[in-house]
């Protein structure tokens, strides 16, 4: 039994101990704060990083895909998608049109990318950079300004408040739902499809997933399409959550969410971690911004410096822990 | 027999192709815009009569990123990557601003003061705080690399995180402007009519190369990239290499932070040196050097540089709106990945094969 236990903290021990970091630092806010022990806290901090999970739910798949898969695309993906739709609604598109032309985009675009690293063999880097410089240059050719999102239909979904039942004064946004949405079917594909194990058995080894005849060159364009298709989403959220559209949006978010995979126990090998942990990455990250909201004195730079602290501590528990297992 | 070795050793040089983007963009401008070529002398009462031009443009705004590809050669060419240098670019800039005057952060203290053109450090100690704080970054980075065997991806995320807010806490969060002349030396003076950041990058430059080059730590380098497990069994301290490497890469971030710095008068903790990482990366790739690591050319790199900002100034001088930039160069690199793609290596392996063989039989 001792054994057993052993065993699961060893297999699981990245997952375990990110969830118990993220209780322990809400915990140490909590008491700090005591305002952070209302409901509405934790759930404010699924509105305001909806879009960071999103973006790290795709992000997960193509690091665990392996062979040094990377997707620094994301936020100019968001900001693309948030300019574009919001200068289609402007000139009179109906929103019917708007958004799953957005969600098309954004598919075409990660497939593009995975298609550019599949079959030209070029480093996933250096192809998501392209693909960062491409769609943040395109977000500014469409406009150099913020556009504002004036829509009838936008402004319905973004701000429709969905009470959560049995309990006070707590809400959340239609919004806010389609990151958890998309969590469950990651984990779907991730634990349960073809498609998943296919992705992990890549992430171990690219030459002996092919050896066994797993259909490795379409899971990874597959790969970088569903990313991409995540990015929009979060581009969709976040247009939605500022009712605007602004080249400028969401600069810096592929390194946060590449700091939630890893705080969230992927390896960036690939082939080891999961989108649960990616989860609680997020959670911690926003309940780091939630502290400093509520402290009011510490500066927001403050959050970089502790992601970035959080960031050495996950990678320490992850080398340590890999060792063990090597070793059992 | 010969001419054909001559063509050979010319194709297989790995300054051929950054050389050859290099002339058709130059080429371009040529064409369609023959005055971005012009030089002509400016009269310049602060540092003395200098040339003035596109052409210098490119050296000088470039100098920043020569100086940082040149690190990042070493880096990728142990099999590593640093994602740091545009925090370090942000801290040195930082650190540079506050030692000039600690008072410039601070709003109560009145204006008189926060604009004197005097500073709190000798600018000797400024350059040396700024060399030690780039020293730092290469360190730290070295060290969860090299010893803690942490993957240089992560390692260097950690400080890429985190530097722009180690550098926003050294200004205090505010974008400082600096007041004392001397400082702007580095960016705007000029000697000899040519501007003093193209002295900094030839004298770091020509250090490195010594350093790679004329001693046995060069094919170390590369034998680490190749292979680091041999490399330990041939009793090299394969830790201390790439320690070296990641240093030598934060002292040219620090040096063009300096030089950053200098150039547009402030330091801005949260956007000096932002995407500069990735602009090094594509010059060192464009360069020949794989990402792999192995075998490098520092020379190949800054053409690499080069290249980045020839075709920057030049979508400037075509009246490109300043943001537009982004998506033209997201074109440049996809030039960049179809030329070294396999596809077109193959391709291009043909062709100079058969015109290779085609001379064999003529001669």
């Amino acid at each position: 039994m001792v054994q057993r236990i052993k065993l699961y903290i060893v297999q699981n021990g990245p997952l375990l101990l990110t969830f118990a970091v993220f209780l322990l630092v809400y915990f140490v806010g909590a008491q700090m704060y005591p305002v952070m022990q209302k409901p509405q806290v934790f759930f404010n901090l699924f509105i305001n990083d909806s879009s960071l999970l999103l973006v790290s739910i795709g992000m997960t798949m193509v690091i665990l895909s392996g062979g040094g898969g990377i997707d620094l695309s994301v936020g100019g993906v968001i900001a693309l998608v948030s300019t574009a739709s919001a200068a289609m609604l402007r000139s009179g598109v109906s929103p019917y049109v708007v958004l799953p032309l957005m969600i098309v985009m954004g598919v075409a675009l990660g497939a593009l990318m995975g298609w550019i690293i599949q079959y030209l063999k070029v480093q996933p880097f250096i192809a998501t950079l392209m693909g960062l410089y491409f769609t943040r240059g395109m977000a500014y050719i469409i406009s150099l300004t913020s556009v504002t999102i004036k829509d009838a239909v936008y402004k319905k979904i973004a701000l429709t408040p969905i009470y959560i039942p049995f309990m006070e004064k707590a809400y959340i946004y239609p919004t806010t739902l389609v990151g958890p949405i998309m969590l469950l079917i990651a984990i779907y594909l991730l634990s349960f499809s073809r498609f998943g194990r296919t992705i992990y058995a890549m992430g171990n080894n690219e030459q002996s997933a092919l050896l066994m005849g797993l259909a490795v060159p379409r899971t990874k364009v597959l790969v970088y399409a569903f990313s991409g298709l995540c990015s929009a989403l979060a581009g969709i959220v976040f247009s939605m959550s500022l009712l605007a559209g602004y080249g400028q949006f969401a600069t810096g978010m592929e390194l946060d969410s590449i700091a939630s995979v890893v705080i969230g126990g992927t390896s960036l090998a690939g082939g080891v971690g999961n989108v649960i942990g990616t989860l609680f990455g997020v959670l911690i990250h926003g309940t780091i911004v939630s502290i400093l909201q509520f402290n009011g004195t510490l500066s927001s730079w403050w959050t970089r410096i502790g992601v970035g602290v959080l960031t050495l501590i996950a990678i320490g528990i992850q080398s340590v822990t890999y060792i063990k297992r090597k070793h059992s | 027999m010969k001419q054909m070795s001559f063509l050979r050793r010319i194709r297989d040089s790995r300054l051929f192709w950054p050389l050859m983007a290099w002339f058709i963009i130059l080429l371009f401008n040529a064409i369609v815009k023959p005055s971005f070529f012009k030089l002509s002398i400016m009269p310049d009462p602060v540092y003395g009569n200098h040339l003035y031009g596109n052409l210098i443009d490119i050296f000088n705004n470039g100098a920043p990123l020569i100086l940082v590809s040149i690190g990042m050669t070493l880096v990728i060419a142990t099999g590593g990557i640093d994602l740091s240098v545009g925090a370090v670019i942000a801290i040195s800039a930082a650190m540079g601003t506050v030692l000039i005057n600690p008072a410039l952060g601070q709003k109560l203290i009145s204006n008189e003061i926060l604009t004197r053109n005097a500073t709190n450090t000798p600018l000797p100690l400024i350059i040396l705080a700024d060399l030690a704080a780039g020293t730092l970054c290469g360190l730290w980075n070295g060290l969860l690399v090299s010893r803690a065997r942490i993957q240089p991806m992560v390692a260097t995320l950690i400080l890429m995180v985190a530097g722009r807010g180690i550098a926003q806490l050294i200004t205090g969060g505010q974008i400082m402007t600096i007041y004392y002349t001397p400082y702007f030396w580095f960016g705007n003076g000029y000697i000899l009519g040519l501007p003093v950041s193209i002295y900094i990058v030839a004298l770091v430059f020509i250090l490195v190369w010594l350093l790679v080059r004329k001693t046995a730590i060069g094919l170390f380098i590369e034998s680490v990239g190749t292979n680091a497990r041999s490399t330990y069994y041939s009793g090299i301290n394969e830790q201390n290499v790439t320690l070296l490497a990641y240093v030598v890469c934060g002292i040219c971030g620090a040096i063009a932070g300096l030089i950053f710095s200098s150039y547009v008068h402030s330091a801005d903790g949260n956007n000096n040196g932002m995407y500069y990482e990735l602009d090094a990366i594509l010059a060192v790739v464009m360069g020949g050097t794989l990402m792999t690591g192995g075998r490098f050319s520092i020379f190949a790199s800054i053409i690499g540089a080069v290249v980045i900002w020839t075709f920057t100034v030049t979508v400037y001088s075509l009246g490109v709106p300043a943001n537009a930039l982004l998506a033209a160069k997201a074109v440049l690199v996809l030039v960049v990945i179809l030329l070294y793609s396999d596809f077109a290596r193959r391709l291009r392996y043909q062709l100079f094969e058969r015109r290779g063989s085609h001379h064999g039989t003529a001669n």
